[in-house]
């Protein structure tokens, strides 16, 4: 059995250096890997390229890495709700490469899966199609679209196991499973760590092949963009 | 003239028993709060659940259940999990029957703009456009002018565009019409107290009016 446990982010990331190309798991503040983006923070590394479907918020995420200028590029879906973002992109400090979220999701799938390129009908006809290939299969139109990996992918799960066999909890999971795939090297840190044969094999959501590093993560903060409840008027 | 919660509540008469539907983000996802609760729907949430449920109470938030829009949801009997690429699959795949989600512009051969604003803020499109290219049905919500005066469906799309030729009903704060297979939007129905006339001037896009047109029902 491959043990994969590491001690934390610090030792997780002790290899990583700058101008590295990330993806980052997460749909807006939930399923982020919080531990590991502090620990960015800490070590200062500069000139990435964060593959991540949001940048996350002023002062929580993506975005605190956003604010020490270590981010040189963003490639996402969406980046709304982040103003220090709109700053450096208006300025042209930061580059930022908008992509549909489903074609998002597929060229990392793919770049997990070993395919290099594939169709989709998303985008055709708009700006997002300018230079690309346009096929028409059985009367409609699609576009080629490449996969996407990464130096390093960073995941956040709710359980996972020292062989990196990992559990998601909630809609925590979205763009984690295929970034998982898609990293040269792969860390997750997860909220609980158990031992190997306690997680039901049945349940697994990421098999352990995917992950080169995992870790036990502390004092998840896990913050809420939008706290809507059954009373609040919309 | 209806207000948001009135578009929303015309979009909601749309649903049909049995459907899967995606709501975008804004007057969309108020239209769940008037599915007739007779009906069996399942809502699809784009980062990764089938059967969204109601806001929570405060025990019930939890932070890693929200939906597309980033609220703190809920989850119905009978719900699933899955990844953002499962998710897509669905909707790619033409699962996902009806989209329903907010327009700046929509053009008389059904292109929908609403992603981007140049020179303001780009926020990105999301799903979006993954969305329009995809799902069986497309009804958009929207107003049917600008704070300004201006038509919001019109000839051909200013704005850049989120997909060709996939809108197929509108309903606005003034009227339902369909996107007609050739191009032009045909009348169905008039909000309350808003005449054809108003509807006509209000409509910079080829509209066909086909004999009395009635006022909406709720």
């Amino acid at each position: 059995m491959i043990n994969k446990v590491v001690a934390g982010a610090d030792e997780a990331l002790h290899d990583i250096g700058n101008n590295v190309t990330l993806m980052l798991g997460g749909f807006g503040l939930c399923g982020i890997p919080e531990n590991c983006i502090a620990a960015l923070l800490k070590k200062g590394i500069t000139g990435l390229t964060c593959i991540s479907n949001n940048a996350g918020v002023d002062d929580f995420g993506i975005g605190l890495l956003l604010k020490t200028r270590q981010v040189k590029k963003m490639i996402s879906s969406y980046v709304g709700e982040n103003a220090e973002f709109e700053r450096q992109l208006l300025s042209g400090e930061l580059e930022v490469e908008l992509i549909p979220q489903g074609t998002l999701a597929e060229r990392i799938r793919a770049g997990g899966a070993g395919i290099p390129a594939f169709f989709t009908p998303a985008g055709v006809g708009t700006e997002i199609a300018q230079g690309k290939e346009v096929r028409t299969f059985e009367g409609k139109t699609y576009l080629l679209e490449h996969w996407l990996r990464a130096d390093f992918s960073i995941v956040k799960a709710w359980k996972g196991d020292t062989t990196g066999n990992l559990v998601y909890k909630g809609t925590a999971r979205n763009f984690n499973p295929m970034m998982a795939a898609a990293g040269k090297i792969t860390i997750a840190e997860v909220e609980e760590l158990v031992p190997a044969g306690t997680l039901d094999p049945n349940q697994i959501h990421t098999p352990g092949i995917y992950v080169q590093r995992i870790f036990e993560g502390k004092g998840y903060e896990k913050r809420i963009e939008q706290r809507t409840l059954a009373s609040t008027k919309v | 003239m209806l207000d948001k919660t009135g578009i929303a509540k015309r979009i909601a008469r749309e649903v049909k028993d049995g459907m899967y539907i995606n709501l975008g983000i804004g007057i969309p996802t108020l239209v769940a709060n008037y599915i007739p609760s007779h009906l069996n729907v399942v809502l699809q949430s784009e980062n990764g659940l089938l059967g969204i449920g109601p806001f929570p109470t405060e025990n019930e938030v939890d932070p890693d259940l929200i939906n597309a829009g980033k609220q703190t949801i809920t989850m119905m009997a009978g719900s699933a999990l899955f990844s953002s690429a499962e998710s897509f699959a669905m909707i790619r795949g033409g699962h996902v029957y009806l989209t329903i989600l907010g327009a700046m512009e929509v053009s008389e051969l059904g292109d929908i703009a609403n992603w981007k604003v140049p020179g303001k803020m780009v926020k990105g499109m999301g799903g979006a456009m993954d969305l329009v290219a995809s799902a069986k049905h497309i009804i958009v919500a929207m107003q049917h002018c600008s704070k300004e005066g201006a038509s919001k469906l019109l000839k051909s799309c200013t704005l850049p565009i989120t997909g060709v030729r996939c809108v197929k009903r509108i309903v606005s704060d003034m009227a339902v019409l369909d996107v007609l297979p050739e191009g032009g939007f045909k009348l169905l129905e008039r909000a309350p107290g808003v005449s054809t006339e108003q509807i006509k001037n209000a409509t910079a896009g080829r509209l066909v009016i086909d004999g009395e047109i009635a006022e909406m029902q709720f």
